[in-house]
């Protein structure tokens, strides 16, 4: 009866979310929503010398995009930005350990997808930051 | 049971498909209707025995399709309670039918500060193309609010239609709540207010007996495909002296009587509406379909769905953690059920639901204000058609259970 996306990881991350609430001394965010569902994430991070130092997140939406944004704040930490903005849905599937499908993949995405936002728009900042000097 | 349901399940072959080794418990017929042998085999018979361009040739098998495509016509004409066939116009689905009338009729009657009556309830496809036409023209939209049990407050509606709106539009049976609205007597305070009044048939005209006369509408849209029909037919039935004051949307082929240079003199109705080579194969289905549903008989249509409504809402009310919105009597209400699980999002219901062959819908059904009203991001919607069964309902509820146990709630 249980789909394999249902897996108890999954489950675990979704009714306990990890690194849920405010980042205090965030550099840098973003914030998505699904048009077909209406999910909702925003990711707050801390990004020195191009590493994501801490990444939290706040969220309303399904096991799927709950779980996946909750998972990525878990895996970002310490990670380069390069390597997060190379991730792509391969590497999503890995980390949940588990295929969700054409359909549900997008539920997914949700959470890599604002990450990635919160990271150009730090990079977008700095790069400003650099011409106005 | 009004209909007997076992033996017209044969009718759909579909309904024999097996998904993960189970059988399909369809239950998502406000998205789509299944489709009966009848209607799939008059559109593959057109195409093996007298395919060939309406309105055009002279030959055999050309007149056999225009006199096909015309009957279809005149089925549907009957079926809803038109006048003649003159006021059934072909479009693609009931969204391109509200376009036409907003595009059309409202575009050229409207003029700035003329306000548009609407609910809280509608489709976006009753929303968005009167924004579009409120921006460019100036217009104010009005909401009519919806009370906690997914009635429509005739207070609010009162108090808006005596603002003299120029335009009442609004689904006789709302898509995500199955509310079913009294739009006779809204209809009747409408015109006392000079508005005119639209309807969108879109969730009722396949499941209840219906005359437009009677109703005493405007203007009437509706889809094939959620009557047994295929998609990319749908169907706007309008007043004929209000459809021959109208300008057409789309100039071309077909429209027209006459063309030179400069200008041009537009065809009869209802052709005139109809530029280019128009849907045969979807027209055809569409007879079949209405022929379908007319020995049936759409009392006993609508009887049935009141029997498996009353069913699972009594079924469903009894599932711990299940919230149902809406209105609880059947009287007032078509066959689609909104419902949320608590603690389990409406998304991973449904997919949790697909593992064993169920195909419900989850999501803000194209009602984002309705969902907000509602105070939730989305629901569950299950909906009901002939083919569906008190079986399918009791699976659907052992499954609920289920899924309540896997997310441990």
């Amino acid at each position: 009866m249980t789909p394999d996306i249902y897996r108890e990881t999954i489950l675990d991350h979704y009714r306990h979310p990890r690194n849920y609430g405010d980042l205090p001394n965030a550099n840098t965010h973003a914030r998505d929503s699904n048009v077909l569902c209406g999910d909702v994430v925003e990711i707050q991070l801390r990004i020195n010398a191009n590493r994501i130092e801490e990444a939290r997140f706040r969220g309303e939406g399904c096991a799927i995009s709950i779980a996946t944004a909750s998972m990525l704040t878990e895996f970002s930490k310490g990670k380069s930005i390069s390597e997060i903005k190379g991730l792509g849905n391969k590497e999503l599937i890995k980390l949940l350990g588990t295929d969700p499908g054409p359909a549900r993949i997008e539920c997914a995405i949700l959470g890599l997808k604002v990450m990635k936002a919160a990271i150009n728009k730090r990079q977008n900042v700095k790069a400003s930051e650099e011409i106005g000097r | 049971m009004a209909l007997n349901v076992t033996k017209l399940r044969a009718d759909f072959p579909i309904l024999k498909r097996k998904i993960g080794g189970r059988p399909l418990v369809y239950l998502d017929s406000a998205a789509t209707s299944q489709k009966p042998k009848a209607v799939i085999n008059a559109i593959s018979r057109y195409y093996r025995v007298y395919n060939a361009n309406v309105h055009r040739g002279i030959y055999r098998i050309s007149e056999e399709a225009t006199i096909a495509f015309e009957q279809s016509r005149e089925k549907f004409a009957r079926f809803i309670g038109a006048k003649t066939p003159k006021e059934i116009i072909f479009v693609r689905n009931t969204t391109e039918a509200i376009n036409l009338v907003a595009f059309s009729w409202a575009r050229a009657n409207l003029k700035t500060g003329d306000h548009i009556l609407l609910t809280e309830t509608e489709h976006h496809s009753n929303i968005v193309p009167w924004q579009m036409l409120a921006k460019e023209k100036g217009l104010r939209l009005d909401y009519v609010k919806m009370q906690d049990d997914g009635i429509l407050d005739w207070a609010s509606f009162q108090e808006l239609i005596k603002q003299s709106p120029r335009i009442l539009s609004l689904a006789h049976v709302s898509n995500a709540l199955g509310t079913i609205n009294p739009i006779k007597q809204m209809a009747r305070e409408a015109h006392k207010a000079g508005a005119i009044v639209i309807i969108d048939g879109a969730q009722s005209v396949p499941h209840m007996p219906l005359d437009v006369t009677d109703l005493d509408c405007d203007f009437m849209a509706a889809s094939g495909h959620k009557m047994l029909a295929p998609t990319g037919i749908g169907m706007l039935y309008g007043r004929q002296d209000l459809l021959e004051h109208m300008e057409p949307l789309m100039g071309g082929g077909e429209m027209i009587k006459e063309v030179h240079l400069q200008n041009s003199r537009w065809n009869d109705l209802p052709w005139k509406f109809e530029a280019g080579t128009p849907n045969v194969e979807g027209v055809i289905g569409l007879g079949a379909a209405v022929d379908y549903l007319s020995k049936l008989g759409m009392d006993n249509v609508r009887q049935h769905e009141k029997d498996i409504t009353r069913y699972a809402l009594d079924r469903l009310g009894r599932v711990k953690g299940l919230v149902l919105y809406g209105s609880r009597d059947v009287e007032k209400r078509g066959a689609v059920i909104s419902f949320n699980l608590e603690g389990i999002h409406a998304h991973d219901l449904a997919t949790v639901l697909d593992t064993q062959g169920i195909a419900i819908r989850s999501g803000h059904h194209c009602a984002q204000p309705l969902m907000e009203r509602l105070g939730v991001s989305a629901t569950s919607r299950a909906s009901f058609y002939i083919y569906n069964t008190p079986r399918e309902v009791d699976f659907l509820i052992r499954t609920l259970e289920r899924a309540r146990k896997m997310f441990k709630i």
